[in-house]
């Protein structure tokens, strides 16, 4: 999905800047992103990056020191969290212990003053969206993790927000559960149509669950784009190092019969068709990222090989290999190599490294 | 392993706990016995048995009317305190200004000066203030005594309620009174209740202070009861504290439910 | 508007709440123990003076009793440890039915009215009582238990124990159990094991439990008055008898004041050494 025109526009943040008085930097700075109606965004970033901030300053939790929160056309920074109308999934899930299932998810409902009728059908509804018939009379400590995480899920979404906010629900979650919970939230998604507004950390996850991805780092927002733009076009170093593995090479961008290159004191890569750098001023030292898929080790005395260097370390992962090859000045890089054990090279055997250029990536310089 | 275990749990422990569990529980069942003697007498065992105690104790206006005034103040203390110290646990947990400390330490600050000198302190200024002998003076005095008690247990509760409950409750809807009302409350609830049940304790039971401002209109049960010791060995005492122990045991049972329930506690399962 | 009521909700945030417990707290207990440390510093005639103090500490009488309140304190608070210490220790091994059973047992005098038990030691500490007859019967027959200060010890102690038990028990549960197994495997007896490695991590729960048994032992009155004899009172005792025999407002103030300033030296002591919202089971901790 594409970013929506204004008339499609679940919610729009402006110059959104949180600073807490007494320190130095910003949690949060200048944050400018718009949100399409039904779209699956993520924010993605490390702790302390400011994207749980931003997400409780959508909510209501926090006000923002500069900025505006605009919703329907209006601007929702002073709007006490109770008269928002968002739904939101907290991290430890944040259900009353007091109350039976039902009681939770029929508590946003309550508070709305919906008649009676509807809520028994509202909340049976709920219940069944996400599997849980039956469980109505349970207290939250008689369920599991994950039966507590889908509570908490449908009561948010019970009274028909337009936007559901999700704070990492699933990090307290062993790896197996969050990857089923992960197709459930996609699947609930799909199903209700809904704007999500989903935080994590961990990079896998919002690659596999959104429609964009807004990657934070130290309260400002790094690159906005699909999770194919982030992963092949990532726009800063940070980016590229923050998903998924990466190879970042740093050189001179040289011509070499008419074909460019990457010359660094021990390889040479020709690069046919380099894509990316928009403008990067030439004569500086550049930076040119290659995922491990698109390098392949050699045989030592290939020709062709860009490098040479030796294999520190093999790992084995299944259903391929990661080999970490230095080079003769002392770089490290990873290399995904299928899963076949015979064509390996050994820990200490000297090989070369060919560069596929096809989805090389030049990163551009900041400004 | 077989040494260390038998070892760390040597005999003469529990013959020692056992000493301790006797020397807390059966002294003051010697009561029991004594307020069916049939004479005036302290000596144990009684000689004779008899119910004239208890005929003394609920015909003697003296007596009746020093047990409805007990619990009438135990009662209103227990309210009232509740209320006071309910207050001002959220002001010390949730407050946020300077001074937040010694508010507390100011709140628990009657349960550790000596009783003494609160009574003679109070003495002083309820003389001033015409306040001897009143239901409201009572009330009062023994409220000091209460609330510290009040402020403790609806800490501790309150300090254990997760943040979040109350965001999430916010942000479904709920405006904040009905979020203190829907989420807070119930929370708190069972510390709201002990600490109301020792502010009753403490109110009915209370003797030193109240010494010092009965008057021959208001008198509580444990004023009369100091009096039979300390002047005359009127076995009636007997019959009050036998029926006063019935009474204790029956709280102890309904507070021991309260201090062990864990829906009490506001975490959630991770 | 809304936005200023807003804001001025959240910085009074919280004062308005307090009110009423400042409220309560100045009118009945700062003033009254104000206005006994006015009166303890006036002589006869309205003058400032000292004088009180100076007749209360010079009067060998009187430091008599300030010593044997001392002395009293002293000997229901390692009377207690004595018998908190194994009790807790206990607690903390047994299985939960038992541990709640505890528990309860040594809660059971909290809830006991203070003149009821009282009494009750009144009647079993009597010459012709049941405990005499058993000492009697061991050959100790000059030993009396009442009307003198063994009696009030040990009336005392039992009201107070509880008071030892309960930062005891709440320190001893947090210690690790392995530290203990851990000492052995390395070599240590266990009796070397208990003083090395176990009891200095008691010694928190244990200073709290003992300077708060401390400090009431020395405020109580109840217990001396009618387990004990004017011959041996405690400043308690004393400090009534100035009111309210002999009328003597500035000599009972000034006893007062006194008391009420060395508790509060000793409380101060105690939560200088011991965080004493975690001694006595609190959450606080970071503060």
């Amino acid at each position: 999905m594409t970013v929506a025109v204004d008339t499609d526009l679940a919610l729009e943040l402006r110059g959104v800047t949180k600073q807490y008085p007494g320190t130095d930097t910003a949690a949060v700075s200048g944050v400018d992103l718009k949100i399409g109606r039904g779209e699956f965004v993520t924010f993605l970033g490390p702790s302390g990056s400011g994207k749980t901030t931003t997400l409780n300053m959508i909510a209501g939790f926090i006000s923002p020191t500069a900025g505006e929160i605009v919703m329907h056309g209006q601007d929702i920074a002073d709007l006490p969290p109770h008269e928002r109308n968002l739904g939101m999934v907290f991290q430890n899930y944040a259900l009353f212990p007091h109350m039976s299932v039902w009681d939770n998810v029929a508590f946003p409902l309550v508070e709305r003053k919906y008649p009676k009728d509807q809520v028994r059908e509202r909340v049976r509804a709920a219940l069944e969206m996400v599997n849980l018939t039956g469980f109505e009379k349970r207290r939250p400590r008689e369920l599991s993790g994950g039966q507590q995480q889908r509570v908490a899920l449908t009561r948010a979404l019970v009274f028909d927000p337009p936007i559901l906010l999700m704070d990492e629900p699933l990090s307290a979650l062993d790896k197996k559960l969050r990857q089923r919970l992960q197709l459930e939230i996609k699947r609930v998604h799909r199903e209700v149509g809904i704007t999500f507004l989903f935080v994590t950390h961990d990079q896998e996850e919002a690659m596999a669950l959104s429609d964009r991805v807004v990657v934070f780092d130290q309260g400002r927002i790094e690159q906005v784009g699909t999770p194919d733009e982030l992963y092949r076009r990532p726009a800063t170093r940070f980016v590229a190092e923050f998903l998924g593995d990466s190879n970042l090479i740093e050189g001179k961008l040289v011509t070499q019969e008419g074909v460019p290159a990457l010359e660094t004191p021990d390889c040479r890569i020709p690069l046919p068709g380099l894509l990316g750098g928009g403008g990067n001023p030439s004569g500086e030292e550049q930076c040119v990222m290659f995922r491990p898929e698109d390098v392949k080790v050699v045989p030592g005395d290939d020709e062709e090989a860009a490098c040479r260097g030796r294999v520190r370390e093999v790992v084995y992962l299944g259903s391929e290999q990661r080999v970490i090859v230095t080079t003769e000045s002392g770089r490290d890089v990873t290399v995904r190599t299928a899963g076949d054990l015979t064509a390996t090279p050994a820990v200490g055997d000297t090989v070369g490294l060919r560069f596929s250029a096809s989805n090389a990536w030049l990163i551009p310089k900041s400004g | 392993m077989t040494t260390t275990e038998s070892r760390s749990r040597p005999r003469w422990l529990y013959l020692m706990a056992a000493i301790v569990g006797i020397w807390m529980t059966a002294p003051p069942l010697v009561v029991i016995p004594m307020s069916f003697a049939s004479e005036r007498t302290l000596t144990f065992p009684p000689t004779g048995y008899s119910l004239r105690w208890y005929q003394e104790f609920f015909e003697n206006p003296v007596w009746i009317d020093a047990l409805r005034s007990s619990l009438m103040i135990a009662v209103l203390v227990m309210v009232i305190s509740v209320v006071i110290g309910t207050l001002g646990a959220f002001a010390v947990v949730r407050g946020r200004f300077r001074g937040r400390g010694v508010l507390e330490t100011v709140g628990i600050a009657p349960l550790v000066v000596p009783v003494v000198v609160l009574g003679i302190g109070v003495y002083a200024m309820f003389l001033r203030w015409g306040l001897i002998g009143t239901v409201p003076g009572f009330v009062a005095a023994h409220c000091v005594l209460a609330v510290p008690y009040v402020m403790i247990t609806v800490g501790s509760a309150l300090r254990v309620v997760d943040h979040q409950l109350e965001r999430a409750a916010q942000l479904l809807g709920a405006r904040p009174h009905r979020v203190f009302l829907r989420v807070t409350l119930p929370l708190i609830a069972p510390g709201m209740m002990a600490g109301g049940l020792f502010a009753f304790v403490t109110s009915f039971d209370e003797v030193v202070v109240s010494l010092f401002i009965v008057s021959p209109g208001l008198r509580t049960l444990p004023v009369e009861m100091y009096s039979s010791v300390t002047r005359d060995i009127n076995p009636t005492i007997a019959a009050a504290s036998t029926l006063i122990l019935l009474v204790s045991t029956v709280l102890i049972l309904i507070s021991t439910k309260f201090l062990f329930s864990s829906s009490a506690n506001g975490r959630s399962k991770r | 508007m809304l936005k200023l009521a807003q804001q001025t909700t959240r910085r009074l945030r919280g004062i308005p709440l307090a009110i009423p417990l400042l409220v309560l707290l100045v009118v009945f207990f700062a003033i009254p123990v104000l206005e006994l440390v006015r009166r303890s510093f006036l002589d006869a005639d309205g003058a400032l003076t000292m004088q009180s103090y100076g007749d209360f500490l010079g009067t060998p009488a009187y430091r008599t009793i300030l010593f044997r309140t001392f002395f009293v304190a002293v000997i229901c608070t390692a009377a207690c440890l004595l018998f908190a210490y194994p009790y807790a220790y206990l607690m903390t091994l047994a299985g939960p039915r038992l541990r709640r059973a505890l528990l309860v047992l040594v809660l059971l005098p909290f809830w006991t009215s203070l003149m009821v038990r009282t009494y009750a030691w009144l009647v079993l500490l009597q010459d012709t009582g049941p405990i005499k007859a058993v000492l009697a019967a061991i050959g100790l027959e000059q030993v009396h238990l009442i009307r003198n200060t063994t009696g009030v010890v040990i009336g005392m102690a039992q009201i107070l124990l509880p008071f030892m038990v309960l930062p005891l028990y709440n320190n001893l549960q947090k210690i690790e159990r392995s530290d203990l197994l851990a000492a052995q495997s390395l070599g240590a007896t266990p009796v070397r094991a208990f003083w090395r490695v176990y009891f200095p991590q008691s010694l928190p729960g244990l200073f709290a439990g003992s300077v708060l048994v401390f400090i009431l032992a020395l405020g109580f009155y109840i217990t001396p008055v009618i387990l004990g004899s004017p011959q041996n009172s405690m400043m308690s005792q004393l400090i009534v008898r100035q009111v309210t025999e002999r009328l003597d407002w500035a000599s009972g103030g000034a006893m007062a004041v006194v008391l009420a300033v060395l508790t509060l030296i000793f409380v101060s002591l105690m939560s200088r050494v011991v965080n004493v919202q975690q001694a006595f089971g609190g959450t606080g901790g970071k503060q």
